[in-house]
């Protein structure tokens, strides 16, 4: 069923190979393939519960997969050390889902806390200005002394994707960024991920059900079906598929 | 069958939660040692769990020395020794009673907090998020907060026995006509450099006892709002049968020695 694509125009970024995770009897990820490109924008689907948050916390070394292997930006994560893993982990953004701010610290210290940690990469006098580009590239330059429960939902996203750009990532991960948001501030997230991708090209593996955010974003698209990667291809090739399983997705 | 089966599957739990404690406590030393310091964190902590404990312990402490010593007062009478109170009250609230009882009220007061707040944090993703950052959360989350709760706990004590003391200065003031400066000089004459040792030593692992049971609840925390309140209250439950078990242990080691 997997379908060959032309969109790989770069070097892999990211490369899985033969992923396998389980709860118990229950087998989440049965021999997953992804393989995401430099400049790339990949859009992951799949039914709630298919392992999608799974494999991306795989990634990031949240959680421990059974076998497989795991390559970010040629290195094999399962041979790093903790501090290398670190050290990788700067070239990785991560939006989460519920924007994960640390509610006890202001939009500053947000943003500041990962800079504040690596001084190895960035030099702390020019804090500041990071700072207020990440805020500037989001449009929220008023709030950086602001509390994050004084933002709205759609405001604490953008923050939330500030604080993942900071450390100027050559890969993002987003998981479902645009659930639980309106449709206007929907477009807002997918038009500032477009403009970021522009921007800064980065690679960028988004994991979504908004159908207009994978229309809209997506260079290539994925779906995760039983553990698998059932199919790939591009929008139009997907949301034109006969096969039952993928036009479900596109209803 | 069942009930002997629920006493072993209990008695398993019981040591496998021991052993996770005590990993997650060695884990501790390993990284409060280690640089980078939370240098800044530590001192927002110190300042957050003693500002905001110091009215609490105080009311506290003033009401153990007006009980204690409104209760002692008809039978010192009875035998002719009021005259002793000062001392009495002094050693039993600056041995035993001050610490164990603020100690207490710690556990209630930040044990749970911290509790709360890492079971929050965790569950919001928040400490996932620290850790993607490429940042330790433990040493930022966990090592000043034990750490803080390690230096506190000592200073509460200390003023919630002086606190106590005033109480019952008080009251014997009231009640006895003795002057404040005859109470306090028996209270500080009766007291010795043995008393004031052990006791001030076990109330550091009074204070480590809290901060670990709390961060080690909140930070495995469970998934759900029912995680965050189960973490918050087994780190107040947990913590207090500690407390008690340590201040035996000190108490045994302090009484072979002393």
């Amino acid at each position: 069923m997997k379908k060959n694509t032309s969109y790989n125009t770069g070097k892999a970024v990211l490369e899985i190979k033969d992923l396998y995770k389980g709860f118990g009897d229950l087998k989440v990820l049965n021999g997953f393939n992804l393989e995401l490109y430099k400049g790339e924008n990949l859009v992951m689907m799949g039914k709630s519960g298919s392992g999608k948050s799974v494999m991306i916390k795989c990634m990031v070394g949240l959680m421990q997969p059974d076998s497989g292997n795991i390559k970010i930006l040629g290195k094999d994560i399962s041979t790093l050390s903790h501090q290398e893993m670190d050290e990788l982990r700067t070239e990785i953004g991560f939006l989460f889902q519920g924007s994960a701010l640390y509610d006890s610290m202001t939009v500053r210290e947000n943003l500041e806390f990962p800079l504040r940690r690596h001084t190895d990469k960035f030099d702390l006098k020019n804090t500041d200005e990071l700072v207020m580009e990440a805020l500037r590239n989001v449009g929220l330059e008023h709030t950086i002394d602001q509390m994050p429960e004084e933002l709205s939902g759609g405001m604490q996203r953008r923050i939330a994707f500030a604080r993942a750009l900071i450390l100027q990532p050559q890969i993002i991960l987003y998981d479902e960024p645009t659930t639980g948001l309106d449709p206007i501030t929907s477009k807002e997230i997918i038009e500032l991920m477009q403009t970021i991708q522009d921007k800064y090209n980065t690679s960028s593996l988004i994991i979504t059900h908004d159908v207009d955010c994978a229309r809209v974003i997506s260079n290539r698209m994925i779906l995760l079906l039983d553990g698998i990667n059932y199919v790939e291809g591009t929008f139009e090739e997907l949301s034109n598929s006969k096969d039952p399983k993928i036009k479900a997705f596109f209803k | 069958m069942g009930s002997s089966f629920n006493f072993y599957s209990n008695l398993r739990s019981f040591f496998e939660e021991v052993g996770a404690l005590s990993r997650f406590a060695g884990r501790y030393f390993r990284e409060v040692f280690s640089t980078p310091f939370e240098f800044r964190e530590l001192m927002n902590q110190c300042y957050s769990m003693g500002n905001k404990s110091l009215l609490l312990v105080g009311v506290t402490g003033f009401i153990l020395g007006l009980v204690f010593t409104l209760q002692s007062r008809p039978t010192l009478l009875e035998f002719g020794a009021v005259a002793w109170m000062p001392s009495m009250i002094s050693i039993s609230i600056v041995r035993e009673i001050g610490p164990v009882i603020i100690a207490l009220i710690c556990a209630g007061r930040i044990g749970s907090g911290i509790g709360a707040e890492l079971g929050s944090m965790r569950v919001t993703e928040q400490i996932d998020a620290m850790e993607v950052s490429g940042t330790n959360p433990f040493k930022f989350l966990v090592v000043t907060r034990v750490l803080a709760a390690t230096i506190m706990l000592p200073v509460l004590v200390i003023f919630g026995d002086f606190i106590a003391l005033v109480g019952s200065a008080i009251i014997e003031n009231i009640k006895g006509d003795v002057s404040f400066q005859l109470y306090f000089n028996q209270a500080f004459d009766a007291l010795e450099f043995t008393d004031l040792l052990p006791a001030t030593l076990k109330t550091f692992f009074f204070g480590f006892a809290i901060g670990i049971v709390g961060c080690f609840k909140g930070y495995n925390s469970k998934k759900g709002t029912a995680g965050v309140g189960e973490a918050s209250n087994s780190a107040v439950v947990y913590t207090s049968m500690l407390l008690f078990i340590i201040d035996f242990i000190a108490v045994f080691i302090s009484d072979i020695f002393y």
